[in-house]
């Protein structure tokens, strides 16, 4: 067998198909992102309709799943572009070598803080994404429980067992909320007491930023500690979800692309990335995400606090970055060792 | 395969020497070498610096560690008990009974198997979970009961729903080897059952239970998808490499745990194959197959024990189903067949279900042929003993390897364009680097992520054979591919469908080596499931994984109807199922 798919492969006149259609006219490019699956339809009908020449290919995956790709295959890179990927995964992507300077057109269209300063920066925003609580009205109720409306409220001890959480070592938006504790009280040792404390309460840590809010959708958890554009999308789709900010802030990340180095860049993927922080998309990004890199002139989307810009807690992305490890050691530390199940 | 009449004796020696090798070096550039790269990771940090046995140490002093390494013999050890013991009754029951619907039983003995393992946690969160419809007791109509799904309780459900299909195929094979005429000796001895099960039934099959042990052990140790989605705050092994790789990206860290995964596996292989060196073959062409006689009391209890078996998993497919056509679960309760259109998942529409289906056909015709010819050769014949010994041991590594290591190391071997020479500024062109970004990257990855069950499969058959068909084909002068291809083949063939079908219906539900792997011009639909219900859209996943177990469950009737024919033309006695 092994010498017959072989011989397929070498054939150079295997089908198509087999080839993943390569040999096309169009120009093409690869895309990685994080961006989610039912929204990319909606944001490339523009670059469609003005760049028809170019075929855009997607690949999407969570977070975790596309920056383990992008760093397995340093050696031969496979995508031209990352579209939409936590600003804390470019870092280590650049970190690696993997990322190719590019200043977009356009570049002085973007909010400073969601840039990468240099000239010719290594990543580039377009939105950002924010920690929220996913409170279940109709559970809360039926368990007696007020709505939190802040991280401290979290502690008290009436939410016992009640919430869930992203875990910050297997998810971005775990970590996120995590580093953002360490930074917004007094000292890191006081983000440490009030980690302990929201610990007693905490019933699981999940292995991913959004399935705290769909665990709290589905009625499995009263609360789940994710991020804001989950909550608010939840909401929408009618499940019996508040969508809390917390009063001290959220957390946040920005949600970035980057131009992957390699022997050959395709001009199309230089293209794209000019669009990708064109006005016209970044409408479409302000419709799902309360804060976008380019100012709109979008209303604000359903359920989002008045002032989002306001609700951003203090974040240092190259201190969560830096420090990473050693945060995520620590919290193993404390909290991943007594796995008992309650 | 027919080259001109040949039967001189050195020259069929000499090809056996040659396929041997080849399959070797097959079996080596598909299993080992891209394991290597990422191995020796484990002995570097992440910018490849060479650190020695740090990361080992560092892993060691980590005490989520030991914990880490407790729940995982735990959960390898309980669901290893369960999956083989209604394994085996369910096998004994459709080989050694006469139970009533024994088609139907039979049919849907894998259905476990055909479901995604997502859709596998969704179907028990909906009926176990916190707002479940048996933890609720179906709405408030019953009491309800809370099994506490969160942690080794769902994992140990979820593993078992997984494993013990696995057992079932090795233990249906075991125990349809039998020969009437032990029964019958015994019966005019005047023995018990008790007797005769524990001195003919049970040595006939040691072989058999010894691989499902072996197998279900492995699978529950390293599988990281369960206890992924239901494992609450219950760390194991595999979810620390996840945490590792996908979470921080640490490959480093990740490739070691990976080492400290194998260490049970390679114990087990050491102990399995020292067993084995007691196995004589039970069978020989003068066997009699075994004809199960009515025995009311027996039959009726099997037919209950496993109705209750399929109870639970056609309930669970049942709930998946549901939450298909359900809105808000458990909210609001209307149905609709609006998500049957994927028409939201990124455009792609039933493209990545056409690509699965084809994918999965790829791997079933070509996976089947490889290793059941590497079984072959490592099983018949006698040249080359070392050389076939690493080729069994390479073949039982897969099982061992997590699909997320698997699909790295793939990565990490074939996008390498070439490879440099040590010390010599050279480089060669890296053949095996044109597959990458083709089907062929899935198919062989899905080849080699379940060789193991296949090829032992394969094994068992073949030791069924009696060797006296090699030798008397020797004596008369008859060149051993004609052998294989007049009788080793058509008395192998249900095996060989059966192989076939295991490869398709796993090659339609793999994510974790897939996920890794796929280009960007071929979604897959394992994929997507998790994409979509990423995106939030449970409705969606659970449509697509109904699909693929409609799919599953079309080729596994098309390999029933076959089977059943081609049972009738060959050996009655490798398949009484039939008779």
């Amino acid at each position: 067998m092994g010498a017959a798919v072989i011989g397929t492969a070498l054939a150079p006149s295997a089908n198509a198909w087999w080839w993943g259609k390569k040999g096309s006219e169009k120009a093409s490019i690869t895309v990685y992102t994080a961006l989610e699956d039912d929204q990319i339809p909606n944001y490339l009908k523009s670059f469609e309709r003005d760049y028809p020449n170019i075929e855009v290919n997607i690949v999407r995956d969570s977070t975790g799943i596309v920056t383990a790709k992008l760093l397995a295959e340093a050696e031969n890179p496979q995508a031209d572009v990352v579209w939409g990927l936590a600003a804390s995964s470019l870092l280590v992507a650049n970190d690696r070598g993997l990322i190719q300077g590019y200043a977009p057109k356009g570049l002085s269209n973007v909010k400073p803080s969601f840039r990468d300063p240099a000239k010719k920066p290594s990543w580039v925003g377009i939105d950002s994404w924010i920690s929220a609580f996913c409170v279940n009205k109709i559970e809360a109720q039926k368990n007696g429980l007020s709505i939190p409306k802040s991280w401290a409220d979290l502690t008290k001890p009436e939410y016992k067992g009640h919430i869930v959480m992203s875990n910050p070592a297997s998810s971005g938006t775990g970590y996120l909320s995590v580093a953002s504790r360490l930074q917004n009280l007094p000292s890191e040792e006081d983000g440490w007491n009030y980690l302990d404390a929201l610990h007693e309460n905490i019933a699981q840590y999940m292995h991913s930023g959004s399935k705290p809010c769909k665990a709290a959708g589905k009625g499995e958890y009263p609360i789940g500690v994710s991020f804001g554009y989950r909550a608010v999308k939840q909401v929408n789709m009618g499940q019996p979800i508040e969508a809390v900010f917390p009063k001290e802030g959220s957390g946040w990340d920005v949600e970035a692309n980057a131009l992957i180095k390699k022997d050959k860049i395709k001009p199309a993927a230089k293209t794209f990335l000019d669009w990708a922080i064109s006005p016209e998309v970044s409408r479409e990004y302000a419709k799902s995400f309360a804060i976008t890199a380019v100012e709109t002139d979008v209303p604000l989307p359903k359920g989002f606090p008045s002032n989002p810009e306001k609700q951003l807690a203090k974040n240092d992305l190259q201190w969560a970055a830096v420090n990473r490890e050693r945060i995520l050691a620590e919290w193993a530390k404390r909290y991943d060792g007594k796995s008992a199940p309650k | 395969m027919y080259f001109k009449k040949n039967s001189n004796k050195s020259f069929n020696i000499l090809l056996l020497r040659i396929l041997i090798i080849f399959v070797f070096i097959l079996v080596s550039f598909f299993i080992i070498i891209p394991l290597l790269p990422l191995f020796l990771k484990s002995f570097s940090d992440n910018k490849n610096n060479f650190i020695g046995l740090e990361n080992f140490i560092n892993y060691i002093q980590n005490p989520s560690l030991t914990q880490s390494f407790i729940n995982s013999l735990k959960v390898a050890i309980t669901t290893t008990f369960f999956s083989v013991l209604i394994g085996f009754i369910y096998a004994y029951a459709l080989t050694r009974t006469r139970l009533p619907l024994k088609k139907f039983f039979n049919t849907f003995s894998l259905f476990s198997l055909y479901i995604p393992p997502l859709a596998v946690a969704i179907g028990l969160i909906y009926i176990f979970g916190k707002q479940g419809l048996i933890t609720q007791g179906f709405f408030g109509t019953i009491p309800g009961f809370d099994i506490n799904l969160y942690g080794f309780n769902g994992i140990i459900i979820g593993e078992i729903f997984y494993c013990f299909p696995q057992a079932l195929i090795i233990l249906v094979s075991a125990l349809n080897l039998s020969d009437q005429r032990l029964y019958e000796a015994a019966e005019s001895l005047k023995a018990s059952p008790l007797r005769k099960f524990l001195t003919i039934t049970l040595p006939n099959i040691k072989y058999g239970l010894m691989n499902s042990f072996f197998i279900c052990f492995i699978l529950s140790f390293t599988d990281f998808g369960v206890p992924k989605v239901v494992g609450g705050n219950f760390n194991v092994l595999a979810t620390d490499i996840y945490k590792q790789v996908v979470g921080q990206q640490n490959f480093a860290m990740g490739a070691t745990i990976s080492i400290y995964l194998l260490v049970p596996s390679i114990l087990a292989f050491l102990i399995d194959k020292n067993f084995q060196k007691n196995e004589a073959s039970l069978i020989s062409g003068k066997s009699i197959p075994f004809k199960p006689r009515k025995n009311l009391i027996v039959d009726s209890i099997m037919f209950i024990f496993c109705s209750l078996i399929l109870i639970l998993v056609i309930g669970v497919f049942s709930s998946i189903v549901l939450a298909s056509l359900i809105k808000i679960w458990p909210y609001d309760i209307s149905l609709s067949l609006q998500n049957f259109r994927f028409s939201n998942v990124a455009g792609n529409g039933y493209e990545p279900y056409f690509n699965t289906v084809f994918m999965s056909i790829y791997t079933a015709i070509f996976g089947t042929i490889f290793v059941f010819f590497t079984a072959y050769l490592v099983e018949k014949f006698k040249p080359l003993k070392k050389i076939r010994m690493l080729i069994y041991f390479f073949s039982t590594l897969p099982i061992a390897i997590p699909g997320l290591v698997l699909g790295l190391s793939y990565i990490l071997f074939f996008n390498k364009p070439s490879f440099s020479v040590p010390f010599l500024d050279f480089q060669i062109f890296n053949p095996f680097s044109l597959l990458y970004g083709t089907m062929g990257i899935l198919v062989l990855a899905n080849i080699i992520h379940f060789f193991t069950v296949c090829f032992i499969s394969a094994t068992t058959t073949l030791k069924q054979i009696d060797k006296e068909f090699e030798e008397v084909s020797e004596s008369l002068k008859v060149p051993f591919y004609k052998t294989f291809l007049r009788i080793t083949i058509p008395l192998s063939l249900p095996t060989i469908l059966e192989i076939g079908s295991y490869y398709f219906v796993n090659s339609m539900i793999t994510v974790s080596a897939i996920i890794f792997l796929y280009p960007a011009k071929i979604p897959v639909s394992s994929v997507s499931i998790v994409n979509m219900d990423d995106a939030g859209d449970t409705a969606s996943a659970a449509a697509m994984s109904t699909l693929i177990v409609l799919t599953s469950l079309f080729v596994r009737l098309i390999y029933e109807f076959t089977s059943r024919n081609v049972s009738k033309k060959s050996s009655v006695w490798i398949n009484p199922l039939e008779t």
